[in-house]
């Protein structure tokens, strides 16, 4: 059966914009309906829009029981035309954007709020990886309790001997995140970091170290999705979208996870959008630990599956660097409020591309690559996707 | 004599409270250790003492303390009927129901062979051991209690019982004196320290277990798992051995008293 | 390398007493039938009926052709161990006390990848032996062992929480009047039990063997009546907080069906001891135990329930016995629910008619006492939960697991006195 044979249908004329991010906080006693309320605020506030003005609806959130997206409705006053709920974890910026996008460009909406939130109670994070899904609790769970650490200290170490990637060079990239979180307001992470203090630091599960593990916490990302004449209307800053994929449970016989669906689509990702990498201004991935983030560079194709540590020793990775990635810090620095960690390299790329970043702002940004991966349902991530971006013209 | 005022009873509750007469407690403490007879195995078997306590000031009754209690009729100090063996089956006021109360407050003779049980284990009361006993004491009065004291209470554990691969090895009443007991004295009843009126060999006896048959068989009673008989006079003193009225009971464990007068003792 | 397990010192008593916690404990329906097979000491997967894919973790549907017919059947227990990390926290509290912890990645020779726990013997790339074993939630986990014995290799502290070692622990056998008891109390001694106590009843009755038990290297003979509360409480009170094992090796066992016995006297002696029995045991015991799950090398960790096979399906040639020991299987039934979470494991051994005096005219095959007692020492050691032990429980087990319906109907079919 035809594998993407007839050619998928592009983009033009749906845009994204209106970035949001609710300030993060460590521990909050409200509930994700808050967090996600207050970003839906932000969109309405941001762009000038009311509660009658959205009439499409995309939520991804974990801690949002007993409710789903359809009892935001009622809760936000919104009467919908479209709606979807998210599960995709760290890829739900992508996804979402996939999936408003189709809507606003059938017309099935107008104008999408796109929303993912979650709160952080004191026990949250135990209580999420004990329901995460039904392989992780039959067979992931009962060996250690490490969470993800556990899993992703396997996926790390099987990296390390198979593609020759070294401590230093996760350890540049968290340092160079954290960096860029110094010139990022919203980063609960403020003090720097170095490459000395990674090396020596507390280990979690041999490989991973403190640094290369993100803080659970409480927050909310957002963004809009509507045609690119409703944005003009409105004078609203917006980027176009070049090309996306997205795929699910990629190379499942793979005995440890060493690649993602990227590597299967990434022609196509490339193709679509009529752009090389080397014409890329950022890139944004999803990054819970740094060899995800590795994963991602070989598998887009910024570097050759086990050339990954001479392309980031020989780049520099900061907002002003030669190769910008996780320009306002990432998870590892701004720190992961659930499954807003999915939107957040996303609403950055937003931000930069409309000219909002601050002190972090990448010069002449133009073209900016989002990634997300997430769901590890049992020993490997199951979601990927990518998308491309360009700042529209305004 | 009916309008005369009687006194012996105001006399003897004077000489209780006195302590001229005593009353002395010849009963074990019915607990689950005290061991039971054991029958063969393929027979039904006494049960032993089983208390369950069914509050103690707690959740299941705040104010109180009782226990629901189980055993056989023969557990423990106990009292035999005549319908406890075949030989008393078809025989009036056979069950403990239906023995007339004068049964349970008469005199007592106690026959002391404490010393020869001392030196053999399976010691026999004979006739020629109770008329040499008469001797002394005088002849046994029909309707008392006759008492075989063998200081067998003092024993404890595996050597009360004294089983060996052959039976239970302990003291009894020969069938000579058994047939003499009740052909010749009349005897109310027999009663002895150990768990049964027979000797622990009796099963080889001619008849088998010659105690039960024999007194059950006329309509004696029996009275087992006693002690502190070495407080009693060979005569004199007053046996009370009420049992529990057990509607078509066999026996009963019960409490076995004794009136003694001191000067007799 | 794992260093010998070293006889634990005396506790001290100024000490709080570390409770027990559980490893995550939850499992779809699904995989509870890897739980089920792991109480049995046996690795079994489901292997599809259609394309003979071997599945894991459990699901609903073949991954690789959609047939819905998955079979759980045992598997080779080979594999090669492809990645591996050594844990330092956790969110779960029983691992966070019990860090470092390895765990890796596990190519089995029957095809699935799987996470499990390794033995600190077991190196990377290495071929290794796996068993599935409960753990102290009660639910089955993978571990890999290394492939050829190694020295103390069951003295490994992440194998250890999988076992019931009798080693350097104190152990109660309630009854040792028997030829059962007594095999069990020798082989708990060779197995390196530090302390046996034996119950006794009715001290008063001579019993064959007493002398030789008596001497038996720490053995300690205690007064034990378990159809006695008095004597069950008074026990506990005295060595329930060092209990660390109980086997319960009392039971009466006679002859005959329900209209067969005159008077219900006998069939209340059966339950006395063997229901009742039981009841009294895990009332006074069993608090005691469950709080010291996790109290050191020498914790509480095993209660060996002794039934006769028929306790699953009544055989009527001893029917009332049968009976009562259903009775005695239900309620260990309820004493596994009630022990869960807390690190005990209830070892229900099932047999057929023992070699005794009251199973005596049944013909062979029957199972020797000595056998038993083996076979115990070797669940504990193995840390199996549910042992079917001999040709006769064998058979009647598959046919059970068959369908317990056509049993009972076969056992009603059975001649007197002769097994199916």
């Amino acid at each position: 059966m035809g594998q993407g044979k007839s050619k998928r249908a592009g983009y033009e004329g749906v845009v994204v914009a209106a970035p949001v991010s609710v300030p993060y906080e460590r521990f909050s006693p409200e509930p994700a309906h808050w967090w996600l309320a207050k970003a839906l605020a932000g969109l309405g506030k941001r762009a000038g829009l009311s509660v009658d003005d959205i009439d499409g609806l995309c939520v991804s959130s974990f801690t949002l029981f007993p409710d789903t997206a359809v009892g935001l409705t009622q809760h936000f006053g919104l009467t919908l035309r479209w709606l979807d709920h998210v599960p995709t974890g760290g890829a739900s910026g992508v996804v979402t954007l996939r999936r408003a996008a189709r809507a606003v460009q059938a017309g099935d909406a107008n104008i999408v709020a796109c929303i993912a939130g979650d709160t952080n109670h004191v026990d949250s994070f135990r209580a999420m990886l004990t329901t995460f899904s039904r392989f992780s609790q039959d067979a992931s769970y009962p060996y250690g309790s490490g969470g993800p650490n556990g899993s992703f200290s396997l996926i790390t170490s099987h990296h390390m001997k198979t593609c020759g990637t070294r401590r230093e060079d996760f350890g540049k990239i968290c340092v160079a995140q954290r960096a860029n979180a110094l010139n990022y307001p919203g980063a609960l992470m403020q003090s720097p970091l170095t490459l000395e203090q990674y090396m020596e630091a507390r280990l979690i599960a041999d490989p991973i170290v403190l640094f290369d593990c993100v803080m659970p916490c409480a927050g909310a990302e957002a963004y809009l999705v509507m045609r690119e004449n409703d944005a003009q209307a409105q004078n609203l800053p917006y980027a176009n979208i070049l090309s996306t994929i997205e795929r699910h449970n990629a190379f499942p016989d793979d005995p440890v996870q060493i690649r993602g669906g990227w590597a299967l689509d990434r022609d196509e990702f490339w193709g679509m959008a009529g752009v090389q990498p080397e014409q890329v201004d950022m890139l944004q991935t999803y990054d819970d630990y740094p060899v995800i983030s590795v994963m991602q560079m070989e598998d887009l194709g910024f570097c050759e599956k086990g050339a990954a540590s001479e392309f980031i020793q020989a780049n520099t990775l900061t907002y002003d660097g030669t190769f910008p990635h996780n320009t306002s810090g990432g998870q590892l620095s701004v720190g992961q409020a659930g499954a807003a960690g999915g939107f957040l390299g996303l609403v950055e790329a937003i931000r930069q591309l409309t000219g909002e970043a601050g002190d972090n702002a990448v010069k002449d940004a133009r073209i900016a690559a989002v990634s997300g991966f997430g769901m590890i349902n049992f020993d490997r991530g199951l979601c990927t996707g990518a998308v491309l971006l360009e700042s529209g013209q305004q | 004599m009916k309008g005369e005022k009687c006194n012996t009873l105001a006399a003897l509750a004077t000489a209780m409270s006195s302590g001229e007469v005593e009353t002395v407690d010849l009963t074990h403490t019915l607990d689950s250790d005290f061991p039971v007879i054991v029958l063969p195995p393929e027979f039904g078997q006494c049960a032993p003492f089983r208390a369950e306590v069914v509050s103690r000031y707690d959740e299941r009754g705040p104010g109180w303390y009782w226990q629901n209690i189980s055993m056989c009729e023969h557990t423990g100090t106990h009292f035999d009927a005549p319908i406890h063996w075949i030989s008393g089956k078809d025989l009036p006021n056979a069950s403990v129901d239906a023995i007339p109360a004068t049964a349970f407050v008469r005199p007592v003779c106690v026959i002391d062979c404490s010393k020869e049980c001392a030196e053999n284990e399976d010691f026999l009361l004979t006739p020629e051991f109770i008329q040499a006993w008469e001797k002394q004491h005088g002849q046994i009065p029909a309707g008392n209690w006759v008492l075989l004291r063998s200081d067998w209470s003092l024993r404890s554990g595996a050597a009360y019982l004294n089983m060996r691969e052959d039976g239970a090895h302990s003291p009894g009443p020969s069938a000579d004196a058994v047939k003499f007991l009740v052909e010749e004295r009349d005897i109310l009843g027999f009663g002895t320290e150990t768990v049964g009126t027979d000797a622990g060999q009796a099963a080889h006896f001619s008849p088998p277990y010659p105690a039960h048959h024999l007194f059950h068989g006329a309509g004696k009673y029996g009275l087992q798992c006693l002690r502190n008989l070495d407080q009693l006079p060979p005569t004199g003193a007053i046996l009370v051995c009420p049992p529990l009225k057990i509607r078509n009971g066999s026996g009963s464990p019960l409490r076995v008293l004794a009136l003694v007068e001191r000067s007799a003792a | 390398m794992t260093d010998p397990l070293q006889r634990p010192p005396k506790k001290d008593p100024q000490k709080r007493t570390v409770l027990p916690t559980p490893p995550p404990g939850a499992r779809s329906r699904k995989a509870i039938a890897f739980s089920t097979a792991a109480a049995e000491g046996r690795l079994a997967l489901q292997n599809c009926a259609e394309c003979n894919h071997v599945i894991y973790p459990a699901r609903e549907v073949c991954p690789k052709c959609w047939s819905m017919d998955l079979q759980w059947k045992d598997i080779p227990d080979g594999g090669e161990l492809i990645a591996e990390t050594t844990l330092l926290t956790s969110v779960n509290t029983y691992f966070r006390e019990r860090m470092p912890w390895r765990i890796g990645t596990v190519r089995l020779d029957a095809g699935p990848m799987v996470l499990a726990h390794i033995h600190g013997d077991v190196g990377e790339y290495e071929r290794v032996r796996m068993i599935a074993r409960t753990d102290k939630s009660g639910q089955g986990v993978l571990m890999a062992l290394p492939e050829k014995e190694t020295a103390n290799m069951a003295d490994d502290k992440q194998l250890r929480t999988l076992t019931c070692d009798p080693k350097h622990r104190r152990v109660l056998v309630t009854d040792g009047r028997t030829q059962l008891g007594q095999c069990t109390v020798n082989a708990l001694a060779k197995a390196g039990a530090s302390k046996i106590f034996v119950g006794i009843a009715r001290e008063w009755r001579p019993y064959d063997g007493s002398a030789e038990l008596a001497a038996v290297s720490g053995v300690e003979l205690m007064p034990l009546d378990i159809t006695d509360t008095i004597s069950v409480n008074e026990l506990a009170a005295e060595i329930g907080g060092k209990t660390d094992i109980l086997i319960n090796t009392a039971e009466h066992v006679r002859p005959g069906s329900a209209m067969q016995r005159h008077g219900i006297l006998t069939a209340r002696d059966e339950m006395e001891t063997n229901y009742f029995g039981l009841m009294r045991l895990i009332q006074a015991f069993g608090p005691g135990m469950r709080g010291r799950g996790a109290d050191g090398d020498n914790s509480a960790c095993a209660w060996v329930n002794l039934l006769s096979v028929y306790a699953l399906s009544n055989w009527s040639v001893f029917g009332t016995t049968t009976a009562s020991q259903a009775a005695a299987y239900s309620l260990s039934q309820c004493l596994r629910g009630e022990f869960a979470g807390s690190g005990i494991k209830v070892v229900n051994v099932l047999f057929g008619p023992l070699e005794d005096s009251w199973r005596q005219p049944l013909p062979p095959p029957k199972v020797t006492p000595k056998r038993l007692a083996d076979a115990i020492v070797h669940a504990l050691r193995q840390g199996i939960e549910n042992v079917t032990l001999g040709p006769v429980a064998e058979d009647i087990v598959r046919r059970f697991r068959d369908d317990p319906f056509v049993l009972e109907r076969e056992l009603m079919q059975a001649p007197e006195g002769q097994a199916v």
